[in-house]
């Protein structure tokens, strides 16, 4: 048995509570500042205090701000759902079925762990501006003449779709199906399951955890996003809530409302923190995973 | 059903269904991945009219260009300066953050959530909170900073703004390297901690010499990541309160690359940048990976 140490204890308390109360600061004071009806200076102990509430009442009033939120809703949750539903399928393709290209599947997927988005931004741009231009161009050459050019800029789809691809998802999947045993596999075949049925009945189950992981993991990645809202949207009503934020920020910072600036920066973290307090472990469990 | 059949790893048979079930990954990663990245390796050697579109082959003047420019060298620079002090400072904390909680968390894992809750905020909110903190006129910080005679101005001062890049940048790593540093510290051995003790070892000798050396693994796993982290996810944080600024002190890499293509419509010289940060993750997770695979290999 280690021997109690009360020095060590009571250092490790002073340390985590000092931690604690460090990462809280910058809300602390945003809190406070946006609790100011008025413009004025905050001072080291300033409390946030009820006019808070006004301040974050009047941020959510704002027509512009609900837009705002409704499209980091849309973009975070549109991720989440598509990037789960393709991972899983495409993990269970590969650990469940031999098949001529298998190889080759893995590795082209494999090989997209790669790159961010941030590394390829302008031809990512170009590909959203035109994603069907090889097709007509195709169709151009066997004569065919189509007048299609659907284009993803300013759209809820733009938005979500090129964030999409990438496979750190599929390697999650892939390494929970590899773990299920595979007499489970036999059972469900001797008893005339097919692969959809095994997929719906047996390995969706056993991926919740993972799925419930990956949840917070994307949702948190889809709501934060900003390089690729900032590319892809111009117009005003497909700005989403973190861009909105950054937006009240003048260049010289000398006109900044700060109490309104703050109240905002608030309302838009709040959805992904309250959801990260409250699914903790999946999102640990989830992230040390991956990192597996 | 024969024996033989009834391997480690059974299959189902089908010659469509694979390919249906992996179809909507495939064709996203091939619209949005490897039509961007052939696109992007294409044009950072031809020099493209923005206009027009059209292009023509300069070999490999556009990167001869780019490492001529005294901006991109600051930028590189600046990049490795950020990353350095970025992975250095938050694995640090988180650390020793997660040895002290560790000791006082015990059965309440729960209360991880006092530390891991800023993983949630966006980088560009990070970097907006951060400024009201340090901002020379109205931070809190920033005055007690004044109060004891540091000349603090990250609106003017190229390594002030730097500093305040980093400390936005520190807050939110933490909480990864929190998460990463506490499982791997609760999941060294009692029994080595104990003998330990019986020998005589302090709760901070024991730390340097058992439990430091078996969590290496994670601390090199973590180095990587918070690597990337730096060189690409830094870039809400500085778009959102620097711009580069001042005097292109923080134009880090990838905010270059995005101000040469979009705005100053450099295309060739854009996605020549692009390949150099492609190269550099590249590299990063062949050493991650290979990492992972003597790590499986002598677990």
């Amino acid at each position: 048995m280690v021997r109690r140490d009360p020095v060590f204890r009571a250092l490790a308390i002073c340390l985590f509570s000092i931690g604690a109360v460090a990462m809280l600061l910058p809300v602390w004071y945003a809190a406070a500042i946006a609790s100011m009806t008025e413009d004025g200076r905050l001072t080291l102990f300033s409390l946030p205090g009820p006019g808070l509430i006004v301040t974050i009442a009047g941020v959510l009033a704002d027509p512009s701000v609900q837009r705002q939120l409704f499209n980091s809703l849309i973009m975070a949750v549109g991720i989440t759902t598509a990037k789960i539903a393709v991972s899983l399928t495409a993990g269970f393709a590969i650990v469940y079925f031999r098949f001529r290209g298998r190889n080759l599947a893995f590795w082209a997927i494999f090989f997209s762990l790669m790159l961010p988005v941030e590394v390829r931004i302008v031809p990512t741009y170009a590909v959203a501006a035109d994603p069907l231009g090889p097709l007509v161009a195709g169709l151009r050459l066997l004569g065919i003449e189509i007048g299609l050019s659907p284009s993803l800029l300013d759209t809820h789809a733009g938005l979500i779709l090129p964030l999409i691809a990438s496979a750190t998802a599929t390697f999650l999947y892939r390494q929970v199906f590899l773990s299920v045993p595979g007499e489970l596999v036999e059972a469900a075949r001797i008893d005339g399951a097919g692969p959809l049925r095994f997929l719906r009945d047996i390995a969706l189950p056993l991926a919740a955890p993972a799925t419930a992981a990956l949840t917070v993991i994307l949702f948190v990645y889809g709501w934060n996003q900003y390089l690729w809202p900032l590319l892809i949207t111009t117009d005003e009503r497909m700005a989403t809530v973190v861009m909105g934020v950054a937006r009240t920020l003048p260049s010289d910072n000398a006109e900044t409302r700060w109490g309104l600036t703050m109240g905002r920066a608030l309302v838009a973290m709040a959805p992904p923190v309250i959801l990260v307090i409250l699914l903790q472990r999946r999102l640990v469990a989830g992230l040390t995973d991956v990192g597996k | 059903m024969s024996a033989s059949s009834v391997s480690t790893n059974p299959v189902f048979r089908g010659r469509m269904l694979p390919w249906l079930l992996l179809a909507p990954q495939l064709a996203v990663l091939a619209l949005f991945f490897f039509r961007p990245a052939a696109e992007g390796l294409r044009q950072a050697f031809y020099l493209s009219d923005p206009f027009t579109g059209d292009g023509i082959f300069v070999g490999l003047d556009n990167f001869r260009m780019l490492f001529a420019q005294a901006e991109y060298a600051d930028s590189i620079r600046a990049s490795l300066i950020f990353a350095g002090l970025v992975a250095g400072v938050s694995m640090a904390i988180a650390f020793a953050l997660a040895a002290a909680a560790d000791r006082v968390l015990g059965d309440r894992p729960g209360l991880r959530s006092l530390i891991i809750w800023p993983y949630a905020v966006a980088p560009a909110v990070a970097g907006v909170l951060w400024l009201f903190l340090m901002h020379p006129g109205f931070g809190v910080l920033a005055r007690l900073l004044h109060q004891a005679g540091i000349a603090w101005n990250p609106l003017l001062d190229g390594a002030d703004a730097m500093a305040l890049i980093v400390a936005a940048a520190v807050w939110k790593q933490i909480s990864y390297n929190f998460v990463f540093f506490f499982a791997a510290i609760r999941s060294v051995p009692r029994s080595l901690i104990e003998a330990a003790a019986i020998d005589g070892a302090g709760p901070f000798r024991r730390l340097r010499d058992v439990v430091w050396p078996l969590i290496s693994p994670t601390s090199f796993f973590l180095l990587v990541m918070n690597l990337i982290y730096a060189f690409f996810d830094s870039f809400g944080i500085v778009d959102a309160i620097t711009k580069g600024g001042p005097g292109g002190a923080t134009r880090l890499m990838v905010y270059k690359a995005y101000r040469d293509g979009f705005q100053a419509q450099d295309l060739g010289g854009s996605a020549a940048q692009s390949i150099i940060l492609m190269a550099l993750v590249g590299v990063l997770t062949v050493i991650q990976f290979r990492w992972i695979e003597k790590r499986v290999a002598y677990a």
